[in-house]
This record gives structure tokens, sequence and C-alpha cells, in this order.
């Protein structure tokens, strides 16, 4: 009998077969703690009566979420994570270079095979390079922090087969959120998913990105790519053996196998206010809107600001809609710059911002207030995510939110 | 085997972490100053009507959404005895465990209630609500001993400790 990739990742890891149910301990490669959090994992971590860390280069900080600051108690966050690093030794922390899910893969802390925990739930995201990673909260992380291990059970795995040539208006986004419609917000809830197929081998690194980051919304662990070529690059590494071997075996057992033609996908939108309440934008046609937000780990990297920068190339962003655009890392930024990319959306209209969280955590930059609607490229559509409970929140493709913005409602990229 | 009874309040579906405590109160300095926000952008009048020993029953995917374990602390500290629902999202499940917030999974008993009944659950048997009994499966075995230990913080102190 054959294996799905999440069973060979934590095989390799505990030195043993394992099959979905078996409740197993495993060494963690690498942690993320952002700033929301630290705080937090600083006090448990103590209260737990630890005097070290268990290996301080495997741990790494970043600020994101308040980063820069908005409101006064915001700099507490920073004071202690600081402190915290001082105190055991860490170097791993970025205080303003991006996104938390962005720089892990980004600056190279995440390679295939790894198994990765963060405080935040899109952690899911590093599946993009085939490694096990899902969130978790923090007393979890103060105890990894102490022990460098975590009790996990192994989940089964749903297969989502993809073959074929996607339509030009159709992104990464688009996939994720289908399926996430078809699933629902619970339909993978303690499983794994794991994506085959040649649309996804043809896929760049940062479209699998999109996808990965999004699992969480139909409540899965983790969202599994088999590294290849593209990913060995992206890592800048060579592949062994072992990380080709991540790949579901023919013969592995999945509890549900899902198939999609890439012709039959058409741009989707998540409506307010469940992330699985996904409609064709074609059905949704004409709705006014107030502000759109290009950015977040979802869809903030240069393909994205490139697709919106496309669409929107000597075009104006209509005179009552505020765009805002905020890269995933400064590495983007600083790229989006050189490749005229910025210079493009600038002079469309856009409000660039720093890189960071930003409206997607609705702490700062543009949230909004009763009444407003909003179409976003981050992952959530939640009730208040941006502003108040009476905020709707559309989640679309970079391509659907640019063209949305020049039309100041919702139109067909 | 330990058995509660307490008055109890009805949620819906996928009840999610935004819903339970918005963002913008995270960053408060403790879990208590955050309890008046909990439920806000759903029910903002809930914080304030819980009392101590009540009991949540809610539908599917409670908790999902973000990893904050604000999320079960707030819950704990407004006094809610337990919760129980038709299913739990992940991360929300394994935060409570470790904050010793006891979840109920049922599936029934959620369709059959109205907001303000008293129920009665004894633990790893039956919830009791009108003279009808919903059975309930016990929690693994390794999570027991976590929730033995006064949750995953007692645990690691007597880790700790038993190193010397």
């Amino acid at each position: 009998m054959g294996s799905t990739i999440i069973e060979k990742i934590v095989g390799n890891n505990v030195g043993k077969n394992v099959k979905p149910g078996d409740i197993v301990t495993v060494n963690v490669d690498r942690v993320m703690i952002h700033d929301i959090f630290i705080p937090f994992v600083a006090s448990k971590f103590e209260e737990m009566g630890f005097q070290k860390l268990w290996d301080a280069d495997k741990a790494v900080l970043i600020y994101d979420h308040l980063v820069p600051a908005s409101q006064i108690d915001d700099t507490r966050h920073f004071k202690v994570g600081n402190a915290f690093v001082e105190k055991y030794g860490m170097k791993n922390i970025h205080r303003s270079d991006g996104i938390c899910h962005q720089l892990m893969t980004e600056a190279g802390y995440v390679k295939p095979g790894n198994i990765v925990f963060g405080t935040d739930s899109h952690t899911t995201t590093y599946g993009c390079v085939g490694a096990f990673s899902s969130g978790i909260g923090y007393t979890e992380m103060a105890s990894i922090l102490g022990t460098g291990t975590l009790w996990i059970r192994v989940p089964e795995t749903i297969k989502v087969n993809i073959s074929g040539k996607l339509p030009g208006n159709v992104m990464a986004k688009d996939i994720i959120l289908k399926l996430i419609g078809d699933l629902g917000a619970d339909g993978a809830t303690y499983k794994a998913l794991e994506f085959t197929g040649d649309t996804v081998e043809n896929m760049s690194v940062a479209s699998r990105m999109s996808m990965s980051n999004m699992a969480i919304e139909a409540g899965a662990k983790c969202a599994l790519f088999t590294p290849d070529e593209k990913t060995a690059e992206y890592c800048g590494i060579e592949l062994t053996d072992k990380e080709k071997d991540l790949v579901g075996d023919a013969d592995a057992e999945y509890c549900q196998v899902i198939n999609y033609k890439a012709e039959d996908f058409v741009p989707v939108m998540a409506c307010p206010s469940n992330v699985d309440n996904v409609k064709p934008v074609s059905e949704l046609e004409g709705t006014e809107i107030d502000q759109v937000f290009i950015g977040s780990c979802t869809n903030g990297r240069l393909e994205d600001l490139m697709a919106a920068a496309e669409i929107l190339k000597g075009k104006k962003v209509a005179s009552f809609v505020k765009l805002i655009v905020t890269p995933a890392s400064r590495k983007i930024y600083r790229e989006a710059v050189e490749n005229g990319t910025m210079a493009v959306l600038a002079e469309a209209g856009a409000i660039i911002t720093h890189p960071s969280c930003g409206l997607c955590c609705g702490r700062t930059g543009g949230i909004l207030t009763d009444g407003e609607r909003v179409v976003a490229t981050n992952n959530r559509n939640f009730l208040g995510r941006m502003g108040t409970s009476k905020v709707e929140i559309y989640l679309a493709s970079p391509k659907s939110a640019a063209a949305c913005a020049v039309s100041g409602k919702i139109v067909m990229p | 085997m330990e058995k509660f009874s307490g008055k109890i309040w009805v949620l819906g579906d996928d009840i999610d972490t935004d819903i339970i405590i918005p963002t913008e109160y995270l960053a408060l300095k403790t879990v208590k100053d955050m309890t008046p926000y909990a439920f806000s952008p759903l029910r903002p009048e809930l914080a304030a009507r819980i009392k101590e020993g009540d009991i949540i029953v809610a539908g599917k995917n409670f908790g999902c959404g973000s990893s904050r374990e604000q999320a079960p602390e707030i819950i704990k500290a407004l006094g809610i005895k337990c919760v129980i629902a038709k299913s739990f999202a992940r991360i929300f499940f394994r935060n409570a465990i470790n904050n010793g917030l006891l979840l109920i999974e049922n599936e029934t008993l959620r369709d059959a209630v109205c907001e303000g009944d008293k129920i009665t659950v004894t633990i790893n048997e039956a919830i009791e609500h009108k003279g009808i009994q919903y059975p309930i499966t016990s929690l693994p075995e390794n999570l027991v001993e976590i929730i033995k230990a006064g949750g995953l913080v007692k645990a690691m102190q007597k880790l700790n400790n038993s190193k010397g």
C-alpha cells in the first residue's frame, strides 16, 4: 500500500510508516511567531519554566500585523519581541520586511519535506514548496520552543486533480475559491489537501502559494504540492531523492478525490460573509463598490501586482473608488518598482502602502464602515474583518479586483 | 463521572474566531480586557448576559478562522462551562484543550434546543435535555492527559520540574 504526501513527510520525520489516525510526536524543523502573539508566547514560555529555546536558529519572529504601529499600544509587542530575541539568542527576526507567510519561503526558512508550525492559521501556505505546515495557538508554540516537538494526528488526504489549460481571466485564486465553495468551510477539517495534475504542475510557486494559503478556509490542516524544478529554483536548492519522492503514490489511500478540468473554471468571488459563499463573477456584475484591496499573503506577490497592472495600464481607478495596493514583502515591492509595475499602478490612481498585513486584518490602511463594499484579494471576508460588521467583503483574484477598481462596480476581468 | 447543568446560549454554523473576538481587540493587554467584545460582530449584547456556568450550543465548524488562542480563553473567562457543537475547527479544538476549556461534539442536540433551555452534561457519557439523552464519545488518551494536568502550561511545568 502506497502513501500520500503527508504520510511520507510525517513518516520520514518519525522514522516509521504512519497511517491516518495515528497520533505521533514530530520533531519540528522550524517555527514562526508573529507580532500579534509574541507577548503571549513569551509569557507562556516562561510560565512553563523553560530556561532556553530548544534551538534558537529554528525560530523565526516576524512583525507584520502591527507594522508600522497604528495604535499606541502596538509598540509594546515590538518591545516584548525584541527583549525575547535578545534574552534567548534568536537571530531570525524581521521587523519590517513583509508578511510572515511570504517571508518564510522567500527568505529560505522552509524547505520541501519540512515540518513547520506558526502562530497563524494561514501557516498552511508553505505546502506550496511541499512542506507540512500548520497553524497553532501560542501555548503550543511556547511548548515547541521549549521541547522542539508537537503531537499531531496524521490526517486523511483529499486529492484534488486539475488538468488542462486555465482560461485567460482565471487565476489560481479562482481555483481555490471554487474548491472551498465546493468543499464548504469545514469540508476538509482535520484533513490534508494534495494538489496534482498538469495545471498545477504548470503553475508558478507564487500561484501554488495562493492556493495552499487558503486551505484553512476549508478547515484543512495542510495543503501540499509535490516539489519540482520550480520549487528547487524558488528555494535555491537541488532536490534530493527524498524530496523528489514527496508525491502521492498511485496506490495511496485517499478519503476523497476531486477532479477538475481547468477549462471549466470561471472568475469567481466569495460573497459576504463566508469564504465558502462562492459565486461566479458573471452573477454579481453591476454591484457597486467603494474600495478595492490588492495585497495580503494570498495575493500580494509580483505576479499578482503585474496581473493587476496589465488591466490598469492606461486606465484610471473610478473616481469614487479607493484602490489600495499592499505588496507582500519588501523584495516584491522593490521588484515591482524595478520592472515598472508600481509606476503603472500609481499612474492609474492606486494608493500603494508599505509591505505588511495591512487592511487584511482590519487594523490599518483603509478600514471601512457601515454600508460600504470592498472587493479584496485576501483570504477572509468574515463579519468585521476589515472594519465594522456592516461592511460587505467580496474576495476575488487580482485580475477581477483590478477590473472592478476601474469600473467602480463588480465586473468580469 | 463529573456532572453539571447549565443554561444554554444557542449559536449557528461557522462561528468564526473574528466573531468570537475581532482582531482590533487582540492587542488589548489581557484576556479580561477583551471579554466585553466577545461575539460583538454577531451579537453585541451576548458577552454582558453570559453568566458563570452557562453553556454554548452551536452548529458545525465552531471556532473556524484564525489561530488566536484568545478565542477559547475568552469563552472560558466569560464563565462558559463547555461548548457543545456539531463540529469544531482544528486549531480552535487544540487551543481549547490546551486551556482546559471542555468541548463536546454532538450532531443532533443543536437542532433540538432553544436558547435559555437547561441541559445536564455527564462528561464522557451523555447530555440530557428535556428528558432525552444525547450520547457523547470520550476524548483520546493524550488529550485527557493534558486536561488532567490542568492544561498544557501545567503539563510543561511538570515536565520542567521533573528535570529538576
